[in-house]
């Protein structure tokens, strides 16, 4: 039983490493606006249109 | 757009408004006015045309005019290094907040703007802030430049005194996130290292392992408590000092017991402890209070006249002009001011023509006509051509910032507001606290009594454990943030849930006159008596282009005549009329008086005209109410008292009194100090008044009333500070947005009476003594997820009810 030690120490680790992925990426500003980042991605780059 | 719709009503394509029939056609595109035709023309240069494939019409109207040279200050050092962050050799760094920002086209355009300059190296929107932020090449281009790069395409940033040394953006408090993130992590570790133990009791599992699960629980706890948790503390905390329980009080208990008695059990190995319960309650808590608070808090509810204030002025000194920030005029400095600027000292007018709108100050809407030596006080706003100031007193000494700082300006707010701080929740929170603690001493007495002081102790901590009133608290959060989305759908934003409880309690409703229950800047003109020809009408329009009258303006407009005469002999009789020469015709237009007619009652304003010796007819020009205003009287006064304030003339009185219920106090001429003292005494008669005004001028009556409403036109919210703003356009729904409020009470007293079952199951437990931390940690959850689902689903079913917009329209 003494491999469940082993295991679960990983996972806490591992969960540890996304919350410092999270904690990143509020630091980053990714939490600030969730309005422009999902418009964006549907913009085409340079393009010229006339009308 | 279909053929039908083209030809129906034609719609500017720029802004959408409906053109009027100077409406403008250029490349197969109709427009309203200039502005919208020159923003299109930019983009169409630029090949930025796709900013109207995202949205129709996404463009704001553009009739105002922007002076060139109006941004020249921005070439002056002092207020370049207050505005830019950022500046070496190579980039200069800054960002522009930018009311005007609405849809995905603004978004686009703005991130694209470095095809009008190309000097500009990148351009970042914040939606949410309604910033953009811009790096460009230094020396390429100025900041002046990138200024006049967005005012051309349509996004003028507001650059006033306020926004002054406040380099940074807007801070955004993401320490809630770091707090979710926390509780979140340590909440689903501690959920996952207690299960085993539900499962097999203590005996079974391995003495090591057992110890190896509990000390991680206990070590992931800690931050739960010491960093995620710190807000409750910190709130109780606060709260008892002042002498009051606030609902974070039992809260806080709850969480020490909790922890407390866990350790207990972990440390002296007989148990398992409540510390998945405590985790989750945390994380709970947190999402409720983020979703309560994210609404609004980026809306600028709390603005002064200092954001009404330019950054810069001219001043001239001998001979040459330069523009100085506004901060650093001295006293007898000699300034200049541009049409339609507002000026922000009191000085002296020592030349030029001056006709001050004051209506920003005191809510009058005709220009006062000023004389050479006459003070002009700051928070005017000149029409006409240009005029020189000798300041005579400072912005900080000036008689509105004097005003503002007044104490009822400033105590007024604190004193009404505070004494509602406690809210619904706070005042059923300090009961259930007593009820708890009762329930709790009881249930010690009875097992002391009978000797058995193991269960004494068990049933004291759990009893408190599970009456935790944190299902109050989430039914609360979640109801209120709910409430605050939704009526965000209906252009309604409220400032935070305080305001909306207080909404519930409003029984006297006081209304502002222009600008409110009227449109702002229109009014409806009409013509009686004998028919002009063209050329009288052109006669009467010349000598009206003469007066700086509000009246000309509208009158301008509905005769509509591009080319003018010239005029001789013209002369201005103060408050009644004018007259002058034009093409060998005598030309009187003013008041019944001064033309010689029968004065008559009107329902408006009436401008008599005389030609020659003849009175020919008047114009009626009477104010245009907004659409359904009448019905939304009529339907307000069944629940409520209504009242009129209006700084204007009584013109319109004889109307107001048909469409006001008898009994509704109608005022006239009331300056701003008026307005306020009228609400405070509304309110000492024990009314709760809800203050619906727009202006600069109703801005001490919105602050003194128990809720402020401000009333806005365009999209960039330019309010005073109140407690709420709505959508012009959504004022005649108003009645049903009110319902729909009342209707929140009803919802939370639901969630308390199902919170107050889960509550009562847990106490069954606990009274005896024996709550496993098994169904704790069942009941935690099952309340949350019943109460934030009955929440929302009740949150619906009245937004139908009540016919309120509850979803987000589809974007085109």
């Amino acid at each position: 039983m003494q491999v469940v030690i082993i295991l679960l120490s990983v996972s806490i680790l591992i969960a540890a490493g996304f919350l410092i992925a999270f904690l990143w990426s509020v630091k980053n500003g990714q939490m600030d606006d969730f309005y422009s980042p999902a418009q964006r991605i549907l913009f085409e780059e340079k393009k010229k249109t006339n009308l | 757009m279909s053929k039908l719709a083209q030809y129906t009503e034609a719609v500017c394509f720029h802004c959408g408004d409906t053109c009027g029939s100077d409406k403008i056609a250029a490349s197969g595109k109709q427009f309203c006015c200039n502005g919208c035709k020159t923003v299109y023309e930019i983009l169409n240069q630029n090949g930025l045309c796709e900013y109207y494939q995202f949205n129709t019409h996404p463009g704001l109207q553009q009739k105002e005019t922007v002076r060139e040279g109006k941004f020249d200050f921005l070439d002056t050092p002092e207020v370049v290094g207050q505005l830019v962050q950022f500046s070496n050799e190579k980039e200069t760094h800054v960002s522009f907040y930018l009311p005007q920002i609405h849809c995905s086209s603004c978004l686009w355009l703005l991130e694209n703007i470095h095809q009008v300059n190309s000097a500009i190296i990148s351009s970042r929107v914040n939606f949410m802030t309604k910033e953009v932020f811009i790096v460009f090449a230094t020396g390429k281009t100025s900041l002046k430049k990138v200024v006049q790069n967005l005012t051309q395409i349509g996004y003028e940033p507001h650059l006033s005194l306020d926004r002054l040394g406040t380099k940074n953006s807007t801070k955004i408090d993401r320490k809630r996130w770091y707090k979710i993130g926390v509780a979140g992590f340590c909440f689903s570790n501690i959920m996952m290292l207690s299960f085993p133990g539900y499962l097999l009791s203590g005996s079974k599992m391995e003495a090591s392992l057992n110890i190896y699960f509990q000390s991680i629980i206990f070590i992931l706890s800690l931050p739960v408590l010491f960093y995620s948790a710190s807000e409750f503390f910190l709130s109780a905390y606060k709260a008892l000092k002042r002498g009051y329980l606030n609902i974070d009080a039992p809260v806080a208990l709850a969480l020490v017991i909790t922890f407390g008695r866990s350790c207990y059990e972990i440390f002296s190995n007989t148990g398992s402890g409540y510390l998945d319960s405590m985790s989750g309650i945390v994380f709970f808590m947190l999402i409720g209070r983020w979703l309560q608070d994210r609404t609004y808090n980026l809306i600028n509810f709390d603005r002064d006249f200092r954001s009404f204030f330019p950054i810069a002025v001219h001043v001239s000194k001998d001979g040459s002009t330069f523009p100085v920030e506004v901060n650093l005029v001295k006293e007898k400095d000699c300034i200049l001011i541009h049409n339609n600027e507002i000026i922000p000292v009191d000085g002296m007018l020592s030349k030029g023509e001056a006709h001050v709108d004051y209506s920003f100050v005191n809510g009058e809407n005709n220009p006062v006509h000023v004389k050479k030596g006459e003070i002009i006080y700051a928070g005017g706003k000149q029409l006409g051509g240009i005029i020189e100031l000798v300041v005579v007193k400072t912005v900080s000494q000036s008689y509105l910032t004097s005003l503002w700082n007044k104490d009822v300006f400033q105590s007024g707010k604190t004193n009404a507001k505070q004494l509602n701080k406690k809210t619904l929740v706070d005042k059923v929170g300090k009961y259930f606290t007593y009820l708890v603690l009762a329930i709790a001493g009881i249930a010690a007495l009875y097992w002391y009594r009978l000797g058995n002081e193991q269960n004494m102790w068990n049933a004291i901590t759990t009893v408190l454990i599970v009456a935790c009133p944190c299902a109050l608290l989430l039914s609360e959060n979640f109801t209120y943030s709910n409430f605050l989305r939704i009526l965000g759908y209906n252009k309604f934003y409220v400032k935070n849930k305080t305001t909306l409880e207080n909404l519930i309690g409003i029984d006297t409703i006081v209304l502002d006159k222009t600008g409110t229950l009227t449109h702002s800047n229109e009014s409806i003109v009409k013509y009686a008596g004998k028919a002009f020809t063209y050329q009288e009408e052109k006669c009467i329009a010349s000598l009206l282009s003469q007066s700086m009258h509000t009246i000309s303006n509208p009158i301008m407009q509905f005769l509509a005549i591009p080319d003018i005469e010239v005029i001789e002999h013209y002369k201005e009789t103060d408050g009644e009329g004018i007259e002058g020469w034009v093409q060998e015709k005598h030309l009187k237009i003013g008041s019944a008086k001064f033309v010689g007619a029968d004065p008559q009652v009107e329902t408006g304003t009436a401008v008599y005209v005389k030609i020659d010796g003849l009175v020919y007819g008047k114009f009626v020009i009477s104010n245009h109410y907004r659409k359904g205003m009448f019905a939304l009287l009529a339907s307000l006064h069944k629940k409520y008292q209504l009242a009129l304030v209006s700084g204007d003339n009584n013109a319109e009185l004889t109307r107001l009194q048909k469409v006001f219920p008898a009994g509704s106090e109608i005022l006239f001429e009331q300056k701003p100090v008026d307005k306020l003292s009228y609400v405070a005494s509304l309110q000492k008669q024990g009314n709760k008044v809800l203050m619906i005004g727009d202006g600069l001028n109703d801005a001490g009556a919105l602050k003194q009333s128990t809720v402020g409403l401000a009333v806005t036109d365009k999209n960039n919210i330019f309010t005073p500070s109140s407690d709420a703003i709505i959508d012009g356009s959504k004022l005649s729904g108003f009645h049903h947005l009110l319902q729909f409020i009342g209707s929140s009470r009803t919802i939370i007293f639901t969630t308390f009476i199902i919170s107050a079952i889960y509550n009562i199951i847990g106490l069954y437990y606990a009274v005896q003594g024996s709550l496993s931390p098994l169904i704790a940690a069942i009941l935690m959850p099952c309340s949350t997820i019943t109460i934030v689902s009955i929440t929302y689903g009740l949150s619906i079913v009245y937004a139908k009810k009540y016919k309120v917009k509850y979803k987000l329209a589809e974007q085109n």
